[in-house]
């Protein structure tokens, strides 16, 4: 296949808006483990979880990206509610945040994932929206309106969470929980109340994510393991806990797996996410804007 | 030698079923908690013993089964050096990987073990040889004698597989070498300031682990008939390797063996009478609650019981 | 001593056994398969499967097969290939079946090729392509109305020729069993036509976005697409194809896209369809003897439980399955493997599909594959489909119903 700059071009054009994309989805994980050091392998199973939930919802004629939104509290409850229980089982007793840890989020997420087959069966879920179907023509591109929808909440989303950690009181609390615990403890704050805060926040964001998720494209309940690849490798790109990080990372996953498609095709595109994972494992482990 | 007395009992009461029962989906079941033995004691060699948590079991399972494969489609070499070949190649992924992730610290060595298993499905993917996402058919030679049916033979192999795993566990468990990975596992820091060459140790282990795995993987696709990328190098191999143990104990090499035979076994109750999917949840579900409330495992359990001694 | 009573019990038993007519001594004769019910394929094994389990009591109001009652046995399968093998063995040594029946589809029946073969069994193939042409089985006899490549993309190539003047031409295939048998046949005909390859592309079958792969092939400005998918791709392509359009100058588009014969699929993506010229078994209009009778029973049946309303495609082939299996067993009296299968290669069976006779390799001698195309088919409409005029059938000839139009996106409009 001969190399065309067209298409170069809106392969980039694609890149930007799914990498985006990408870091919205991820921008939970950059809370839950860059902020918090929980090994939240289940993030995506949530994301999922949320896409399901929004597809039940939007059955009701609730337009998708709202069909999120609106569960969002339900979805910060729910995040509230695991880590209670992952503190008191894991991190109180002092256990290191290591083997079992991992080994727990990872049951979860199986536990997620089967539960998803069990009460909706192995099949593809899609919804309807005004703007699934239709594209928007610039010049020779054709785009379709879902990936600029989801883009448009995408930068949303991050925007919003970035001002809420840097502007508002809890915010930086949580930041400051992340940096350092102990002298938060000695100004009388309670460093678990604002981590249990916090990890609400990001299942929250996985909500929403996940009704950006089903708007892409169609789900079903094994998609979390192809997001498993692209979460982490955002988060660990960007450098633990840094919000403005996760968006140059999704951006940077985004591009190269949308030449990577282009120029190489559909069967190598899975493994981008994890080989970008492991160089910047092996080349620069804290990342681009780590702490 | 009261361990080798076991193996030899174990071996030989494999071999006797196989003369004995008729049905062949015993042994087409049997060959599976088998092969879950051996994958869950090669898990703890590296899990257990140094604590390094690793996602990665379906590479080197995978690589083992596509090794046999290949070489089986090429030369239609006999299954015994499928199976060496297979632990050669895997042991071989495991050195190379141990080298380049063991240096990182918990969690990222778990996502660094997902990577590798992606970008080995990847690779098989894209090769065209080995079937790519098609899959390759393949048909059986005849059993070697004395057995009458291939699947009997392949339970028979398997069982001594397992007994040879379970005997390199219980070596490496009981030397200094065992002594060492626990060092790891208990403090890092604390072995590498007394002297303990963990990272050379830690490669080790992974290698062990690895060329064990690949060679859980080499009969497989005899076994089926038919190898294709997706469900070879399926995280659900990750998953049953890493709650066997778990479930049964890590500390000690009957750990394994006691999670894999419980779990297995429970698992091809379910799938033949209730279904695949709740087999998977029942697994997930066992995972959370011996993670929460019992992390050293059934074993771990019977310590807790006051014995009484007369 | 043995009482009055126990004698006139026993004896009544006997008479009672006897005269229900189901044989004492062997109990029912088992029929077991594996089917698609959910996954890529599940909408249209779910047709499928009602067709056999009518079969089943149509049998059984006959008297069953040699007297016995029949026993039906399904699993799903859910399009999964590394599900198979285990259920058929779970079937030929658990539930210990007399006679097998394959998966619906090629991808979950290829892997059980080889373990059919090495136990000498007989299998009823459903809808597969080319599945036995690497094992050779010779106790292998397919319901489908294709054979080889040839058969199948004849209608496509010729309705290009006819458009005039197509040069160059495109693959999208999934890197799966059924869409690579068919590419690389189809590739050999291409070049022997002189077409050039200004594109291919195989893709894994979990992808779901194509916006990607049919940008790249607008790009290469190809007459023909040549497309072989299966449902859930299917219908992604077609999508993308509507969101990103693959060009003015392509004359022809489709071919060998499964799923566009599957009614929830038709009826979910409408006016999309306009167009695309595609293979079918069977579209309303064409004549086969006691076909529209079945469809009529299948259509009440389907509506009551909630499947494919239709049924075009799949349920008259499978119930020609159970027909196929039925003259068999009477003609031979047997359930013996071999000799069904040595009948099965000499004989020729009449089907409510048409008449059948098998070559060597156990496909039709006679292939009868419908290539058509979608004309003004509107949105959330299953109705329409009824009328033959929504799918004009372009070949073979004596199925022919008007002639291709094109190019491919003025048709759409």
């Amino acid at each position: 296949m001969e190399f065309s700059f067209d298409l170069l071009l809106e392969a980039v054009v694609f890149g930007v808006l799914l990498g985006c994309f990408y870091a919205a989805v991820s921008i939970g994980l950059s809370v839950s483990f860059g902020l918090l050091d929980v090994p939240h392998v289940a993030h995506p199973a949530l994301i999922v979880f949320g896409s399901y939930c929004t597809w039940f919802v939007a059955r009701y004629g609730l337009d998708p990206i709202l069909a999120g939104v609106v569960l969002m509290p339900l979805f910060f409850l729910l995040g509230v509610a695991i880590y209670r229980f992952y503190y008191e089982t894991f991190e109180k007793r002092g256990t290191e945040a290591g083997v079992r840890g991992i080994a727990f989020f990872f049951g979860v997420a199986l536990i997620i994932e089967v539960g998803l087959i069990l009460i909706f069966g192995v099949d593809q879920r899609t919804v309807e929206a005004a703007y699934i179907g239709k594209s928007l023509e610039l010049g020779d591109m054709r785009i379709p309106l879902r990936f600029l929808v989801a883009f448009g909440v995408a930068v949303v989303l991050m925007a919003g969470l970035t001002l809420y950690l840097a502007k508002t009181f809890t915010g930086r609390a949580i930041k400051a929980v992340a940096q350092d615990e102990p002298a938060l403890r000695l100004m009388g704050a309670d460093p678990v109340r604002i981590k249990q805060w916090a990890f609400g926040i990001a299942t929250a964001t996985a909500s929403l994510a996940g009704a950006l998720l089903i708007v892409i494209g169609p789900v079903d309940p094994g998609l979390d393991r192809t997001y498993i690849g692209r979460t982490f490798s955002v988060v660990v790109l960007a450098g633990l806990g840094s919000m403005t990080g996760t968006l140059a990372a999704g951006l940077i996953l985004g591009i190269t797996e949308s030449i990577v498609l282009m120029q190489f095709g559909a069967s190598w595109a899975p493994a981008v996410a994890f080989g970008l994972l492991l160089l910047v494992l092996g080349v620069r482990p804290q990342g681009l804007f780590g702490r | 030698m009261k361990f080798w007395i076991s193996c030899a009992i174990a071996l030989g009461g494999a071999i006797a079923l196989a003369a004995i029962l008729k049905n062949e989906y015993f042994f087409f079941a049997g060959y599976t908690v088998l092969m879950f033995i051996v994958l869950a004691t090669a898990w703890n060699i590296l899990g257990g013993y140094a604590g390094y948590v690793n996602f990665g079991t379906p590479a080197f399972f995978g690589l083992g089964a596509y090794t046999a494969a290949v070489l089986f489609k090429a030369f239609e070499l006999p299954l015994a050096l499928q199976i060496v070949a297979a632990a050669t190649m895997s042991g071989l992924l495991g050195l190379g990987a141990g080298l380049l992730t063991l240096r990182l610290r918990g969690i990222f060595f778990a996502i660094a073990t997902i990577a590798l298993v992606v970008i080995m499905e990847t690779l098989f993917i894209n090769w065209r040889y080995a079937g790519g996402a098609t899959g390759l058919q393949l048909l059986r030679p005849p059993p070697t004698a004395p057995f009458e049916s291939y699947i009997k033979m392949l339970f028979v192999v398997m069982a001594a597989l397992a007994v040879i795993a379970v005997a390199i566990a219980r070596y490496i468990e009981t030397s200094w070498l065992g002594r060492g990975l626990r060092a790891i596992r208990d403090s890092e820091e604390a072995a590498e300031a007394s002297g303990v060459p963990t990272l050379k140790l830690k490669v080790f282990a992974c290698t062990v682990s690895g060329a064990l795995m690949g060679v859980a993987g080499a009969p497989m696709p005899m076994y089926l008939s038919f190898i294709e990328p997706a469900s070879t190098f399926n995280l659900n191999y990750a998953i049953g390797a890493l709650a066997s143990p778990m479930i049964g104990g890590t500390a000690h090499y009957i750990g394994p063996v006691l999670g894999a035979i419980l779990l297995a076994s429970f698992q091809q109750i379910v799938t033949v009478t209730i279904s695949n999917e709740v087999n998977v949840l029942v697994v997930g579900v066992m995972l959370v609650v011996f993670v929460v409330a019992a992390p050293d495992g059934i074993l771990g359990l019977l310590k807790k019981i006051p014995w009484k001694r007369s | 001593m043995i009482s009055r009573r126990t004698m006139l019990a026993v004896a009544s038993s006997i008479t009672l056994a006897v005269f229900s007519g189901i044989s004492l001594a062997q109990g029912p004769v088992k029929v077991g398969m594996s089917m698609p019910q959910t996954g890529s394929l599940g909408a249209g094994g779910k047709a499928a499967l009602l067709a056999l389990q009518i079969w089943v009591e149509d049998v059984n109001k006959r008297g069953g097969l040699l007297g016995r009652k029949v026993d039906f046995i399904v699993y799903d399968d859910q399009t999964n290939p590394a599900l198979t093998p285990s259920i058929y063995t779970k079937l030929l040594d658990v539930d210990k079946v007399d006679l097998l029946i394959a998966p619906y589809g090629t991808v979950p029946t290829a892997p059980i090729m080889p373990l059919v073969k090495q136990r000498g069994l007989l299998l009823m193939g459903n809808f597969s392509f080319q599945a036995n042409r690497a094992v050779r089985h010779d106790m292998w006899f397919n319901n489908a109305p294709w054979n080889d490549a040839r058969s199948w993309s004849q209608g496509f190539f010729e309705a290009a020729e006819k458009l005039g003047g197509a040069k160059t031409i495109a693959f999208l295939a999934a890197d799966q069993e059924f869409a690579q048998n068919l590419a690389n046949g189809a590739k050999q005909i291409a070049k022997s036509k002189d077409l050039k390859t200004v594109y291919e592309q195989n893709y894994p079958p979990a992808t779901v976005d194509f916006s990607s792969m049919i940008r790249a092939v607008r790009a290469a400005k190809p007459d023909i697409v040549y497309v072989m998918s299966y449902p859930n791709d299917s219908v992604a392509i077609i999508r993308a194809v509507n969101e990103i359009g693959v060009g003015s100058q392509v004359k022809l588009f489709g071919g060998g896209m499964v799923g566009l014969q599957f009614t929830p699929i038709m009826e979910s993506l409408g006016h999309l369809l306009n167009g695309i010229v595609n293979y079918n078994s069977y579209v309303p209009g064409v004549k086969y003897p006691g076909i529209e009778e079945f469809l009529k029973r299948y259509s009440e049946r389907a509506a009551k439980e909630k499947v494919d309303p239709l049924g075009f495609y799949l349920p008259p082939f499978n119930y020609a399955i159970g027909q196929i299996l039925e003259q068999a067993v009477a003609a031979t009296k047997s359930l013996d493997h071999k000799t069904l299968a040595a009948w099965l290669h000499k004989n020729e069976v009449n089907t409510i599909v048409g008449p059948i006779r098998w070559d060597a390799n156990g496909e039709w001698e006679n292939p009868r594959v419908i290539m058509a195309q979608f004309r003004g088919v509107a949105d959330k409409n299953v109705e329409q489909f009824r009328q033959p005029s929504k799918q004009v059938v372009l070949f073979p000839p004596q199925f022919k119903t008007g002639e291709v139009m094109g190019p491919f996106e003025k048709v759409r409009k």
